[in-house]
Formats: C-alpha cells, sequence, structure tokens
C-alpha cells in the first residue's frame, strides 16, 4: 500500500514572540506523544537512508523513527544512546538543516522529517520517566585517561571510553559542568537542567568530574601523564577575538563571551538575587553574524532593551548563523543591519560607549570561505547612538595549554594540530577534539570528533602503539 | 567544598582566612591568584594568594569587605566551606636577585606584597618595603612585613600611625636619596589609584615597575576578556596575561573607568545585602 505523504513537518508549539521576550524560558515547548508519533510516521523507512550518513556522531535515525513510530518511546532512546550520549542537547542545539535533514528522502519535495525534534522529544520523555535503566556493568581495563573540559567533546569521549571500561577523569575550569553548553548557550535555547541531566548521566557511568581545575595552571598536561595513560584536550576555543578599532576598550563594551557568560552561567539576568551584574541598555548592538550573535541580540531583548541591533558587515546570505535562529531573532524584533561593518566606537565623558562609528559595504568577489567579500564604500561613514556594543566576531583556543605542555604543536589561531581520523596530537598519549582543534565550529561536530577520539585512545591504550 | 580553617580580622572591614584548597597550595607562587565563589548565586571574586602552604594544603586569603560579596565571606566562620575556589590563576611574579627592589603595599594590598617582599628577600634582595593605608585601623601585618624586609616604612593617610603621608612620598624620597641606579625594581600593589600614582611617581627615574592588578574578572582563565587592559602595546587579559604588569605601559585612565563600570548596581548589591542582614538579626531577635 502506498504511504500518503503528509507535506509539512508536524508543527512544534513554542511561546509567541511577545511573551517570550518578556522571559529566558525555552522557546519551544517540544512535541506531545501523539505530535511525536505522527512525525514519525512521515518517515519513508528508506532502505539505504541518507540522514544517517549525514548525522556526525551516525545516530541510527530510520531505526529509533520507527520505534517512535510505535510508540515505544523507551527503545527509541536506547537506539539513540547508542552513539549519541546527550541527545536532549543535540535535538535542541543541533544545526538539523545542513545535516541529518537536508540529506532525507522527503526534503527533495517536501519537508524533511523534523528528526531533531524527535531525537529532542525521546530525551526529554526519557528525563520524565521514573524507572531509569542502570547503566550495564563493564569490563574494567585499569587504564586512566584525563578529560580536559566537559564541554561536548569532553562529555562525549568520557561517556564512550567509560563504557569500554576505562577510568575516566574529567577536569572543569568552571564551576559547573557543560563547557560551551552552560556558559554559551542562552537558557531560552537550551536550558541548564537539561545540560545538567545529560551531566549527570555521563557521571553515572562512573565517570569523575573535577571542577575549578584549569589545565595548565591547577596542573600541567605533562603532570596529568604521569598519572594517567591518555590525555584527551577538549577545553574549547575560550579566547575572544576583538575587533582591534578605536574605543573598543570603553566600558560597556562586552566579548559575546562576557556578555553570554555573565547571563548564563552567572544567571546575572536574575539579578540582584544572583550577585553579578550585567549592563541592561536601552540600545544594544551585536557586531557579528553567527550563532554566537544571534544569541547575545535576543539575550539583550530579555534584558530589557528597546533596540537590539546586529550589525554584520556582508548580507543575509552570508549569515553563518542558522536561518532558524535569525528567523527567531526577527521575531522578537531584531533588527538587522546588514552590510556595514564597524570602524570606531565613540565615548562620553565617564568612559562609557556612547556610538558606533560605521561603514557602509558593498560585495565583491568571493573570498577564501567562498562567501563575498564586503568592500567598503568610501565616505558612507555613519553613527549609531549604543548603550552597550557586543562583539561576536568569533573566538579561538586559549593559549593557556599550548603554552604549558611541551612539545604540543599548533596551527594558525593556536589551534592544536591533530590527526583527522583519530584526534592524535603531535605529543605522545595526548588527543584533541572540538573547537581546540578546530578553531569554532558545531556542538555536535566537537562530538563528532570526540567519538573518533575515544575509538583512538581505546585502541592506543589496548596496543600502547601511538 | 573548601573549609575555612581558620579567620582572622585583621581590622574591621579587613579579614584573613586560611581556607582548605591543597590543588591550589601544591601549585601557587607569589604573585598568583584565586577566584572563589561563596554560595550557588554568589559572584566569581579573584582574589591575591596571601600566603600558602603546600604541605597542610592550604592557602591564605586577605580581603577587604568592599562590596555585597566580600561582606558576605566575611560572615562566614571555620568550619563554613567556600564553593569555589580555582587556582592558582595568573603568571607568578618573576622573582630573581635583582640587588634592591622596593615593595609598596597600599591597604588590603599588603597581603600579596607580602610572598613577593618574602620571595624576593629568600633569593638574596635587598628589600625596602613601603606600606600604607588611610589610618591606622586599615593597617596590617607591619610585623611579617619588617621580617622579610630590611627597611620598612609605615605611612598612614591621616597620620593616626606611622608616617602622615601616602606611599608615594617616601618612595620619592627613596629614589631621590639613593640614586636611581641603587634601585632596580619596585612593585606596587594596591588600589588602583595607588598604583597609577606610584607608576607616575618612579616614570621620571625610569625604574621598572611592576603592579598587580585587580580589575573585573569572571572566568579568571582568558575566556571573557572583561579583564583586559590597555598597554602602550594594546590589550591584554589580566587574568591570563597578568596579574602583573609594567606599570609605566598601563593606561590607567580606561582601567579606572572600567574598574567603576558596575557602581550602581554594587551598590544595589550591597543595600539589599544590609537590609537582609537586619531582616535576619530581627528575625533572630523575635526567636529569642
Amino acid at each position: 500500500m502506498a504511504k500518503k505523504i503528509i507535506p509539512k513537518k508536524t508543527p512544534m508549539p513554542e511561546q509567541p514572540p511577545g511573551e517570550r521576550v518578556k522571559n529566558f524560558n525555552e522557546v519551544p515547548y517540544g512535541y506531545t506523544a501523539e505530535q511525536a508519533m505522527a512525525e514519525a510516521q512521515r518517515c519513508l523507512q528508506c532502505a539505504k537512508p541518507l540522514c544517517m550518513t549525514g548525522c556526525p556522531v551516525n545516530v541510527n535515525i530510520t531505526g529509533f523513527l520507527k520505534l517512535v513510530a510505535d510508540g515505544d518511546f523507551r527503545g527509541a532512546i536506547n537506539i539513540v544512546k547508542e552513539t549519541n550520549s546527550l541527545p536532549a542537547i543535540t535535538g535542541r542545539v543541533c544545526p538539523q538543516e545542513q545535516q541529518c535533514e537536508i540529506v532525507c528522502a522527503l526534503a527533495k519535495r517536501f519537508e524533511p522529517v523534523a528528526i531533531g525534534r524527535l531525537e529532542r522529544f525521546v530525551a526529554d520523555w526519557e528525563a520524565a520517566q521514573v524507572d531509569l535503566p542502570i547503566p550495564q556493568l563493564r569490563t574494567l581495563t585499569g587504564k586512566k585517561v584525563a578529560v580536559v573540559g566537559s564541554g561536548p567533546a569532553g562529555l562525549t569521549v568520557a561517556a564512550d571510553l567509560a563504557k569500554m571500561g576505562h577510568h575516566v577523569t574529567v577536569f572543569e575550569a568552571l564551576h559547573e559542568a557543560g563547557g560551551v553548553l552552560v556558559y554559551g548557550i542562552p537558557e531560552f535555547r537550551l536550558p541548564k537542567a537539561i545540560v545538567r541531566r545529560e551531566v549527570e548521566y555521563v557521571c553515572s557511568l562512573e565517570v569523575k568530574l573535577v571542577k575549578d581545575f584549569v589545565v595548565g595552571r591547577s596542573a600541567t598536561v605533562d603532570e596529568l601523564l604521569e598519572e594517567y595513560d591518555a590525555v584527551f584536550l577538549g577545553s574549547g576555543a575560550g579566547l575572544p577575538w576583538f575587533l582591534k578599532i578605536p574605543g573598543e576598550n570603553l566600558s560597556g563594551v562586552y566579548s559575546a563571551n562576557e556578555y553570554l557568560t555573565r547571563s548564563n552561567l552567572m544567571k546575572a539576568y536574575r539579578f540582584p538575587e544572583y550577585d553579578t551584574p550585567i549592563a541592561r541598555g536601552r540600545r544594544v548592538i551585536t557586531i557579528g553574524g553567527g550563532n554566537v550573535a544571534i544569541d547575545a541580540s535576543r539575550t539583550a531583548l530579555r534584558l530589557g532593551a528597546e533596540e537590539s541591533i546586529i550589525v554584520y558587515r556582508r548580507s543575509r546570505d552570508e549569515m553563518p548563523a542558522r536561518a532558524e535562529e535569525i528567523h527567531h531573532a526577527e521575531e522578537e524584533g531584531v533588527q538587522l543591519m546588514l552590510l556595514t561593518t564597524p570602524v570606531a566606537i565613540h565615548g562620553n565623558e565617564n568612559g562609557h560607549v556612547k556610538e558606533l562609528e560605521c561603514i557602509k559595504n558593498e560585495l565583491g568577489e568571493p573570498d577564501a570561505s567562498g562567501r563575498r567579500r564586503p568592500v567598503p564604500i568610501k565616505g558612507s561613514n555613519f553613527r549609531i547612538p549604543a548603550d552597550i556594543v557586543v562583539i561576536a566576531i568569533g573566538q579561538s583556543p586559549s593559549p593557556l595549554i599550548p603554552k604549558t605542555t611541551a612539545d604540543l604543536k599548533t596551527g594558525e589561531d593556536g589551534v592544536v594540530t591533530t590527526d583527522n581520523e583519530t584526534g592524535k596530537a603531535s605529543k605522545k598519549g595526548v588527543f584533541a577534539g572540538g573547537d581546540v582543534a578546530t578553531g569554532g565550529a558545531t556542538v555536535i561536530l566537537a562530538m563528532g570528533q570526540g567519538k573518533k577520539a575515544a575509538k583512538a585512545i581505546d585502541e592506543y591504550l589496548k596496543t600502547g602503539q601511538w | 567544598m573548601y573549609k575555612i580553617l581558620k579567620k582572622e580580622a585583621l581590622s574591621d572591614v579587613t579579614k584573613l582566612m586560611v581556607v582548605e584548597a591543597p590543588q591550589v597550595a601544591r601549585k601557587a607562587k607569589p604573585g598568583q591568584f584565586v577566584i572563589v565563589r561563596v554560595d550557588e548565586p554568589g559572584e566569581r571574586i579573584p582574589l591575591t594568594i596571601a600566603d600558602y602552604d603546600p604541605q597542610a594544603g592550604t592557602i591564605t586569603l586577605i580581603f577587604q569587605e568592599v562590596g555585597k560579596s566580600t561582606m558576605q565571606m566575611g560572615t562566614l566562620e571555620p568550619g563554613d566551606e567556600l564553593i569555589t575556589v580555582a587556582g592558582p590563576l595568573g603568571h607568578p611574579t618573576e622573582i630573581q636577585n635583582y640587588g634592591t627592589a622596593v615593595c609598596v603595599g597600599g591597604g588590603v594590598g599588603i597581603a600579596p606584597a607580602f610572598p613577593i617582599a618574602r620571595a624576593l628577600k629568600e633569593a638574596g634582595n635587598s628589600v625596602i618595603s613601603i606600606i600604607g593605608a588611610r589610618n591606622k585601623s586599615l593597617l596590617f601585618w607591619e610585623d611579617r612585613m619588617r621580617t622579610v624586609s630590611d627597611e620598612l616604612t609605615v605611612c598612614t593617610d591621616d597620620g593616626s600611625y606611622g608616617r602622615k603621608a601616602v606611599v608615594t612620598e617616601p618612595l620619592k624620597e627613596l629614589l631621590e636619596t639613593r640614586g636611581k641606579n641603587s634601585i632596580a625594581r619596585v612593585w606596587a600593589i594596591g588600589p588602583a589609584i595607588m598604583m597609577k600614582f606610584v607608576a607616575a611617581t618612579t616614570k621620571p627615574y625610569n625604574v621598572p615597575t611592576i603592579v598587580s592588578l585587580n580589575t573585573i574578572m569572571i572566568d579568571g582563565t582568558g575566556m571573557c576578556g572583561g579583564c583586559r587592559v590597555v598597554l602602550d602595546s594594546g590589550a591584554q587579559f589580566v587574568c591570563v596575561d597578568g596579574p602583573e604588569f609594567d606599570g609605566h605601559k598601563v593606561n590607567w585612565d580606561i582601567l579606572l573607568s572600567r574598574l567603576r563600570f558596575y557602581v550602581d548596581q554594587e551598590r544595589v548589591a550591597v543595600e539589599r545585602w544590609k537590609h537582609q542582614c537586619k531582616l535576619d538579626s530581627a528575625v533572630a531577635g523575635a526567636g529569642a
């Protein structure tokens, strides 16, 4: 019997824009069981599913969708967790439209199956159950691995290695585990309770978590190697870039890292109930076109900004942010000022930001990234009043670990040099993955690298071969 | 959790705490700092390590109750715990035998000046120390500073103890009488405004002057850039590039402006805290 195709995704209910800009609660509510089953039934169950190949951690997508369609949610989450230890997170923050959903057979003529929403659904379903399954006992190998950083790469490596029977200790510099998931991504996109839940799951695999431990200072990588058989570096890209324009160090100019860390990790949006303050400007300008810029501009609205403006040097088509995020931001009232490059920040007599001076651009020939290059239009300078300026133009790995580790090679922008397939660094016993090895990518790519590295670490621990 | 083992009031508003933090104590060196958090809603407070004992696994912190967080920390007692002590952070002081070194400590800055003076002395330097505060009640550790200094001058702004002077006065006299070549290096730790004037005092004599900056900070690991300081060569991060810098190269106006950025919120937090304390004591009084 030919299956009747439903052309569109089952809509996911969400907070209306006018409401949600007044709070930090998550925007989409998630599917109900009925909605999830209906959406999963749209899957054609292809014999050779392409969706799986589009997934950096190769989740058995058709397998889990089949079980969701049948209402076997326990079975479905078990399949997801075979390859993905953090499904509630990836279901929310993965760019599915560029990975699994873009290659969905339905996508050629219709909307693809909402794979991300369904992954989120099964993970949330499991969290709501009282009888959580006890992780399987494993045979212990007696080998010890130190994982530096508890972000997406570190948590994935830790979970996979623990399942293989190795003793894993995760070292985290901050007071809460999760890395960019807790300091960078806002509550309204990824509730911190969900990150905590996924961290607890990883810890339930007998992974030891040591917080407040700054590798490079509290102990060096060389010192860790005296105690551990292997070290995985998943320390992220923590060093924020600045524009190097005049006025950048005025009060009221934030790096996106600082603005978001204050709001997310330190909960400054709840000041004075929480101690960490954050400046609440009437007019907030965010510079940059990626997901981080979108997160900052949406945070500004929730902190009470009357106007939240994104200044980006190229056009909308070149913005690296996810289309869905740009859409959400515009719905909420974020304004895009495109083809505009900041050239200076002007302050008042107290050293506070007062205006951003910009120049207009036109698009020229494509540059090395394949995107059309912005070319400044001479004499088009203009000024925009601003109370707060947030710089969200990217970041690179912190130099702390490379500087304090003997023989650890780094490339451009301090990125740790690794072998693509194994994550092996230039130093024996040291592996790396995630933003520290790429310079800045997505949560799921970091997890994909973590999975590869876990396999390679297991191999190294078994054979001793480097 | 990091247990408080000892507490001492060095003045009405200056407290000393010895805290159990073996992973910090094992690695700590003069000039480094830690990030401390008092409770879950608490902010991350950078505090210079005033002393450390790797054998006992303890560090000594000295802080002045200037804002809500430090006032709250001051209410903790031995047996209580801090929920975060991360470190040691920042570069240690570059200790070597320079010849004659001057250590200037102002107010609560006397605390971090002590381990530096001690290390300089141990490295063979002749150490001249100048410590000062607004008044007598804010002074502490004169005895400890004396044990590691060849000469010590104590001054107060109001003359309530020692010489009535700000620290730059005896410093200038020293530079004049000894001649600039006899003093190899000056360290200055204290309020930003004091460090600014110490740097201005030594500049005409061209004596290298190291200042230890205590800017606004969150993570302390180079991630947020909130602590950035502008030098002749551009911006640097106090947490990972410092906390010590060449005082002659610091743009003090930007530094002072950035330090004042949250002054309104700080006032709100302090008022809220005092109100809460009053309520608590009223409730306790009613219960008794």
